[in-house]
């Protein structure tokens, strides 16, 4: 394996002492929420992880059009690593958020089009991981992953849309009256300035994550190329 | 050098719609022959509204409420079945090899094999709406849901026939297939089963409309997509 490339021994460091900076941010800076207290502040975790889990997919469906354009074999592993973080990242926001609802909306989890979405979009995520486990021809592996991307990245909008017209037009009684409302709150200046702060962290976060999983995508490239050349 | 060009174009149009029109005659006729895909869409579809029968108490109210996600719950798997067969058959008679050598343009077989897996689950649901329309002595017999029905069946199936083409190249088959098509076809359930809800309960049209569009829009985006890139996933 390559030895790591400076720029990302210094990410690394960076990564680390902005999370702390943001831990720190949360837990002294930011003001206590009044009705919710301490349960508020996983919120900023939560709204980092989404953020960045929703760049991971746009990402993921971008290298798949180059992939399709160049049939360039290094677009295929930025795809597959911008997916497999997103994975990580929006999973971490799906668990805060139900952690954050419990106290807040009464319930773990509503079928409002957010969350529904959110769960779709890891099923996709998750069917995109399947499907590539499923092939073991590189070449035929990329192509397919490229388009599936391709139409779970068209699908996953259009889905978000259609749940926010199901929900409108139909306004359904689901249970407590708050789970139809985003949960929204006033926020400070101060917690502004920590949101912002911690999506900035997860932003260098996920770069930092993204780019050790390109090198150890890298590696398993190089590790399969030696294995089919030892077939033959 | 004009009529040539005219003639050179008008053949390549023809010979588009006629490779589009050999799959489906091809794809119907051995239907017709061996009635396999059908025989079992159409069991597994009645067994499925058999068994929603018993895990939901379907009493007369509940009933008109579950009516149109039982119905589409049913011609999901039904016509993932469907997707599944029709594929797999080709793939194992090396008959898409076979389409593949052809001098055809690629999209002609993406066309073929949508149109001709469109008519199966549409045979499938003409039988499957009286059949529940007698079981649960409700009437379905509603132009608005037909409607509904057959937009919902042309996206599905436009989708549908991308990822079985990619599904059965793989290790994992049929079991992939699901899996790979459900999470992307949620908007069409979602419409599919309101719109239909809204003309069974009578609405008004501009009630249902949105949801109408909502199935147009999607039937256009995803088929000009597959058809797009359909090459990509049959190509060797």
């Amino acid at each position: 394996m390559k030895p790591q490339p400076i720029f990302l021994k210094v990410l690394n460091v960076v990564s680390v002492l902005l999370f702390l900076a943001t831990l720190s941010m949360v837990f002294l800076y930011a003001p206590l929420e009044a009705t919710m207290n301490y349960v508020q502040k996983i919120f900023y975790l939560h709204i980092a992880n989404a953020w960045v889990g929703m760049l991971g997919f746009i990402a993921a469906a971008a290298a798949g059009v180059i992939y399709l354009i160049k049939h360039d074999q290094k677009w295929d592993n930025i795809e597959l690593a911008a997916v497999e973080i997103s994975l990580v990242f929006f999973l971490i926001a799906i668990i805060s958020g139900s952690i954050w609802a419990r106290p807040s909306w009464g319930a773990y989890w509503t079928w409002e089009p957010r969350l529904t979405t959110a769960a779709i979009l890891e099923m996709v995520y998750i069917a995109y991981l399947l499907l590539r486990q499923g092939i073991d021809d590189p070449d035929r592996r990329a192509r397919f992953s490229a388009v599936y991307t391709i139409v779970g990245s068209i699908s996953v909008p259009i889905t978000f849309m259609s749940i926010r017209l199901f929900r409108t037009i139909h306004p359904v009684v689901i249970g407590t009256n708050s789970a139809s409302s985003q949960g929204s709150f006033d926020m400070t200046s101060k917690m502004l300035a920590t949101m912002f702060f911690a999506l900035f962290t997860f932003s260098v976060i996920f770069v930092t994550l993204f780019w050790h999983r390109i090198r150890l995508g890298q590696l398993a490239q190089q590790v399969e190329q030696l294995k089919l050349e030892e077939l033959q | 050098m004009n009529n040539k060009q005219r003639t050179v174009e008008h053949k390549s149009a023809s010979s588009f719609l006629g490779a589009v029109g050999a799959i489906i005659w091809k794809d119907l006729a051995a239907e017709l022959r061996s009635r396999e895909l059908l025989s079992a869409m159409l069991v597994f579809a009645l067994l499925v509204i058999l068994i929603f029968n018993f895990a939901l108490e379907l009493d007369p109210l509940t009933r008109r409420v579950a009516t149109p996600g039982i119905l589409w719950a049913t011609f999901a798997f039904a016509g993932t079945l469907g997707l599944n067969r029709s594929m797999a058959v080709e793939k194992d008679r090396g008959c898409l090899d076979g389409l593949l050598l052809a001098p055809v343009d690629r999209s002609a077989i993406y066309f073929g094999k949508t149109i001709s897996n469109l008519a199966f689950m549409l045979i499938v649901e003409a039988i499957v709406l009286p059949v529940y329309s007698v079981l649960y002595t409700t009437n379905l017999f509603n132009p608005g849901l037909i409607v509904v029905i057959l937009l919902g069946s042309v996206g599905y199936v436009a989708v549908g026939t991308l990822l079985s083409s990619m599904a059965v190249q793989t290790r994992t088959r049929d079991v992939l297939l699901p899996i790979l098509l459900f999470p992307v076809v949620i908007p069409i359930l979602i419409a599919a089963v309101k719109a239909s809800s809204g003309f069974l309960q009578g609405l008004a049209l501009t009630e249902v409309m949105p949801y109408i569009n909502l199935l147009i829009v999607y039937d256009v985006i995803f088929t000009s997509v597959a058809y797009m890139v359909f090459d990509f996933v049959v190509e060797e």
